[in-house]
């Protein structure tokens, strides 16, 4: 234990001394998190949006002034016939135009169903799809003030657009992605971390010393690994912090799942870690193998930035092998909807399973490693 | 009791044998030299002995205890120090005593103890808190030395301690070592320098796996009895020494420095001897009579052990 504890304490002092590391384990997610955060986005803003108001009253102005006020729509002008609403979405000069139909405003306030039209430039697929979401958001908005007026019951909407938004009504992807991001740090820290420090031990000869002396090689891994866990664990709850304060990120599970689910993720990348220190021989080495096996899969694979219902069918079934794909389905659920460990039974026991599985495999391998070699 | 029992130890690797049936006691309190060129299987023997490679026969025995079925026991017992000083490079002077009496499971006093001791062994005193990176290579040598025999180990291995290390520093170390011995602890070191063998009480010469000779310096030297050394100099040291091969006295020569050493097949025959017929070869050259050198030792027992 003391030995353990001697490795913990000497491996902290080198990661504190360690400038290189130690921007890995602190910048790094801090970097990403503004990165992710604030610039790569997948938000869509400001798209041009041209408006043909065939009604010209106060209720099509508020629908208008609606779209305009919520950020996502830049106003480009007003259309008024036909061709001139092709040649805007031809040229580009308009991605969305807003067609508002004569006697809008007569049949809102006389309470009578009507709708406005929204035809959107689909070329990309992914926007339209946002664009559309966006629309039907701001429409139900409206609607429901009017419907509120007219003292009618919510059964039956006053304007058409039923699209809604369960989690992310803003469909806001930042919350989606931090717990991508929590998953992908601690793929860093863990795995890439763990190895290359190991593997830099056996490069330094240092490894061959503390072999020649009376530590096992359980006390030298815990000793190794266990502040590397901390850190990990650490720099997850800080993502976690952070996006709470910057992005408003709302923790509506409990904080003690979220700890525990982290910590049983990490362990199983710590040992990730472990088994690739045993099968590398050169820090280069182990840090390819590391991306190849951990860290692109994580990226990829996990549903982190693709959606894995997208994927095509091979890729769909490599995924169920990647285990920040569990943790990922975990984190979302008690971040942004609060759900409770009953749910994920069956992505916490992957997770088991996965930690357990490495942590037997390396432990196999290190004990070979360490003992006398054959 | 002996402090290392070796006995047929052989270890394989693949189809090559690295170590072939070496059998050796080491006696405690000695300064036992490992001498053999790179690769003639020093470090492997080693590596073995401290329980880190299992032998693929014979038996060696470290401390009394045998290192294939309990390593673990002779962890405990021994220190070990290899030519790269592992040491710690990020960290303190400091912290790596703290970090190496910490997994020998050093407490308390005697790890205030051995703490002192350490430092004032590798001169350290006063600058526990240097990073060890930025200590010459001296420095660290008899730094690591300190942390290899912090918990006080009744056998110690040095694998090529001296590499890499200037001739004023390698002098100090060899004095700490013979310290050690003084005190009771028992010294394997293995080294390729012949000067430094003079250092050692007794000397096993390795080459290509096996045991060629063991003894001390003066007893290795031995196998000169009956077989003086002339020390030829001339001005065109090839042709002397095409001269000497195709003497009958002559047994063999080899080039030293500039020198040429011809090893003669009696005792009786005389420097002038062989400096007269090489003055009527046409060949000016002064012969002396010079005692065998550990180098002359050395490339003859490895010779022999050759053929």
């Amino acid at each position: 234990m003391s030995k353990t504890l001697s490795i913990a304490i000497k491996e902290f002092r080198q990661i504190a001394r360690d400038r290189r590391t130690l921007l890995i384990l602190l910048f790094v997610p801090a970097f990403f998190l503004l990165l992710y955060g604030y610039a790569l986005s997948f938000d869509i803003r400001n798209i041009p949006l041209a408006v043909e108001d065939n009604d010209r009253s106060s209720a099509s102005r508020e629908v208008i002034s609606a779209f305009v006020n919520s950020g996502y729509f830049d106003f480009v002008g007003d259309i008024s016939n036909e061709a001139d609403l092709v040649r805007r979405l031809d040229d580009g000069s308009a991605r969305a135009v807003l067609v508002v139909p004569g006697g809008f405003g007569r049949d809102l306030r006389g309470a009578r169903s009507t709708g406005v039209q929204l035809i959107v430039n689909g070329d990309n697929a992914n926007t339209a799809t946002t664009v559309v979401g966006y629309a039907a958001g701001i429409v139900s908005a409206v609607s429901a003030r009017y419907e509120a007026a007219a003292g009618l019951a919510a059964a039956r909407p006053l304007l058409s657009a039923e699209t809604r938004v369960w989690y992310n009504p803003e469909l806001r992807s930042t919350l989606f992605l931090v717990p991508g991001l929590i998953a992908y740090i601690a793929m860093l820290t863990a795995v890439v971390s763990t190895a290359l420090s190991i593997v830099r031990e056996k490069e330094a000869g240092t490894m061959e010393q503390v072999r020649m002396s009376p530590v096992g090689p359980l006390a030298y891994v815990v000793g190794k690994t266990m502040p590397y866990f901390l850190l990990s664990l650490a720099s997850s709850l800080a993502i976690v912090g952070v996006s709470m304060l910057l992005f408003d990120l709302p923790v509506r599970g409990s904080w003690w799942l979220l700890v525990a689910a982290v910590a049983l993720f990490l362990v199983g990348a710590l040992a990730f870690g472990v088994l690739i220190s045993t099968l590398a021989e050169t820090q280069q080495v182990a840090f390819q193998l590391a991306l190849l096996t951990s860290y692109l899969p994580t990226l990829m694979l996990s549903g982190f930035i693709f959606p894995i219902s997208s994927m095509p069918a091979v890729l769909r079934a490599i995924t169920y092998a990647v285990p920040a794909r569990y943790f990922l389905t975990v984190l979302r659920g008690v971040l942004l909807k609060g759900a409770g460990a009953a749910v994920f039974w069956q992505e916490l026991a992957a997770l088991g399973v996965f930690a357990a599985m490495v942590l037997a495999l390396a432990s196999l391998r290190l004990r070979r490693e360490w003992s006398l070699s054959r | 009791m002996n402090a290392i029992e070796v006995r047929e130890l052989t270890r394989r690797f693949g189809a090559f044998v690295a170590v072939d049936r070496l059998s050796f006691d080491v006696r405690p309190g000695e300064i036992f030299g490992f001498l053999g060129a790179n690769g003639a299987g020093k470090s492997t023997t080693i590596r073995m002995l401290c329980g880190l490679l299992r032998p693929t026969s014979g038996t060696a025995r470290v401390g009394g205890i045998d290192v294939a079925v309990d390593p673990e026991a002779v962890k405990q017992r021994i220190g070990y120090m290899s030519q790269r000083f592992s040491l710690y490079e990020k960290l303190t002077v400091d912290q790596n005593i703290a970090f190496f009496a910490g997994i020998y499971g050093l407490t308390g006093d005697s790890l205030a103890a051995r703490r002192t001791f350490a430092l004032e062994m590798a001169g350290l005193g006063g600058r526990e808190a240097v990073l060890t990176g930025s200590l010459s290579a001296g420095w660290r040598q008899r730094l690591s030395l300190g942390c290899a025999i912090l918990h006080e180990p009744p056998i110690v291995f040095l694998d090529e301690p001296t590499g890499g290390v200037d001739p004023l520093s390698r002098r100090r170390f060899w004095r700490l070592i013979r310290d050690l011995a003084r005190a009771g602890t028992t010294v394997l070191v293995t080294t390729h320098y012949l000067d430094e063998a003079e250092h050692c009480d007794r000397i096993a010469v390795i080459h290509a796996g096996r045991l060629a000779a063991i003894g001390s310096v003066g007893e290795l030297k031995q196998v000169f009895a009956g077989r003086p050394i002339i020390e030829v100099r001339a001005p065109q040291p090839v042709d002397a020494m095409r001269r000497l091969d195709q003497m009958p006295e002559v047994e063999k020569t080899s080039v030293f420095g500039t020198a040429v050493h011809a090893v003669l097949r009696s005792a009786e025959a005389r420097p002038d001897l062989v400096s007269g017929r090489l003055r009527d070869a046409g060949i000016p050259a002064s012969c002396t009579l010079v005692a065998p050198s550990l180098e002359d030792v050395f490339l003859d027992i490895v010779e022999r052990s050759g053929r």
